[in-house]
């Protein structure tokens, strides 16, 4: 217990990196990957296509194996990118991929006739997107995106492994110093599931308050 | 950049990847089976319980559901062994907590499953003189199984991918053979650029399989 308690502070600095590291890549995934989303699924298709072979060939790879190469390949092209922002730019890529999945559900989802009207009464793109799209398409994007978000966190794990020291890799340098295993892992659990329950009750919170809305 | 690709080292060396793919695959197989048999138990108990008993499964799917894997596999390998006083090996710990964890994921799809059930279906089933265990063997598992098999050919998908972080525990599968040969020969580009579609080909390959199966035990409405 007094393990626990010790090491607390320590904790918090770990804490504080996972959700930065989660907070930019969730900022990062939510821009490109809804621009992305809406270009698949109303773009040309030198656009759509290119975005379709990213995201399945993104999302057919485990997220390790992003996290490593882009790790120890951007180096390589001559960037001298820090393991941190590496660790970023992979997990942030490997979430578009899903965020660009979210988007395309959710605007797909808005029948036609939502968009002849804004065509017909003269609406641009942009404007039909803005004010017709995207307001109703809110209810189907928001709780599967945030489904990402709670897959951010728990794969923000992995960026232990390439050494920078958030929550995970706190807790196992906590276990080097004091070889009490079981509490660390224990403690470390807890702190993840209360951030990441109460982001999935959220989610499903919104998904039952929308779920009245009929088509 | 002054980087020439030589793949000479990959090839030398490809058993490696090529066993570890076969172990990712078993480590994957094994972890769904044992998942489904965990997953399916613990949607039937669960199914139409009282309130304590649907408590502990919500628990146990919470839990592992909102916690990272890497840490369920640090906790298995590290932590329990230490309370416990006894040990396992890698490969068996990462088994047990890939199971582990596919079970909180298939109770879920299990009992959506068991609640599409058409009403109708169980009730023709009392209607025919089934006891209840009958009503389970013969009328809801085979349906329901119908109704989940997507499902399950996508969390057997996912966790074919996850079985990379067995490498955190030296266990040989795709992932550790990758890093083996890249900390031994330092052919980062190569590694990758051979390891990626061994992943890729196999997760579509998978697919593919899996949606000919879906179609052939398809519910088809006449």
């Amino acid at each position: 217990m007094s393990v626990m308690l010790n090491s607390l502070p320590f904790l918090w600095q770990g804490l504080l990196v996972t959700l930065h590291v989660s907070v930019l890549v969730v900022v990062i995934a939510l821009g490109c990957g809804v621009l992305l989303g809406v270009g698949l699924s109303f773009g040309p298709r030198w656009i759509a296509w290119p975005v379709r072979i990213y995201s399945d060939i993104i999302r057919g790879l485990p997220l390790l194996v992003l996290i490593f190469s882009i790790y120890y390949m951007l180096p390589l092209t001559g960037w001298n990118v820090s393991n941190f922002w590496a660790a970023v730019i992979a997990l942030a890529a490997f979430e578009t991929a899903h965020v660009i999945e979210v988007t395309r559900g959710a605007v797909q989802s808005i029948p036609p006739g939502q968009h002849e009207a804004g065509k017909a009464i003269g609406l641009t793109f942009a404007q039909r997107m803005l004010y017709v799209v995207f307001p109703q398409a809110l209810r189907r994007f928001l709780p599967p995106w945030i489904n990402t978000v709670v897959a951010t966190v728990q794969g923000s794990a992995l960026v232990s492994l390439v050494g920078i020291v958030d929550l995970m890799l706190s807790i196992q340098q906590v276990i080097g110093r004091t070889f009490r295993p079981m509490p660390m892992y224990i403690l470390g659990a807890l702190i993840y599931f209360v951030i990441n329950y109460a982001l999935s009750l959220t989610s499903r919170t919104l998904e039952a308050r929308f779920a009245y809305v009929r088509e | 950049m002054n980087y020439h690709l030589n793949y000479n080292f990959i090839w030398k060396y490809f058993d490696r990847l090529a066993w570890g793919l076969v172990l990712s695959l078993e480590l994957a197989a094994i972890g769904i089976a044992i998942g489904c048999v965990i997953g399916l138990v613990l949607a039937l108990v669960s199914h139409g319980a009282r309130r304590p008993v649907r408590f502990v499964v919500g628990a146990y799917v919470e839990f592992i559901r909102n916690v990272p894997l890497l840490l369920l596999v640090y906790l298995v390998f590290y932590g329990i062994p230490s309370v416990g006083g006894f040990a396992y090996d890698a490969t068996t710990s990462f088994t047990m907590t890939l199971a582990i964890y596919a079970g909180a994921y298939l109770v879920e799809v299990f009992r959506a499953g068991l609640d599409a059930i058409p009403r109708g279906l169980i009730d023709a089933g009392c209607a025919i003189g089934l006891t209840p265990w009958q009503r389970v063997l013969y009328v809801r598992l085979p349906t329901m199984f119908r109704i989940v098999l997507p499902s399950l050919g996508n969390a057997f998908i996912s966790l074919f991918k996850d079985t990379s972080l067995a490498t955190v525990l030296a266990v040989p599968e795709l992932m550790y053979g990758a890093n083996w040969i890249y900390t031994n020969t330092f052919r980062i580009v190569e590694v990758w650029t051979v390891v990626a579609p061994m992943y890729l080909v196999t997760g579509f390959v998978l697919l593919f399989g899996l949606r000919r199966l879906e179609y052939r035990f398809a519910v088809r409405r006449r």
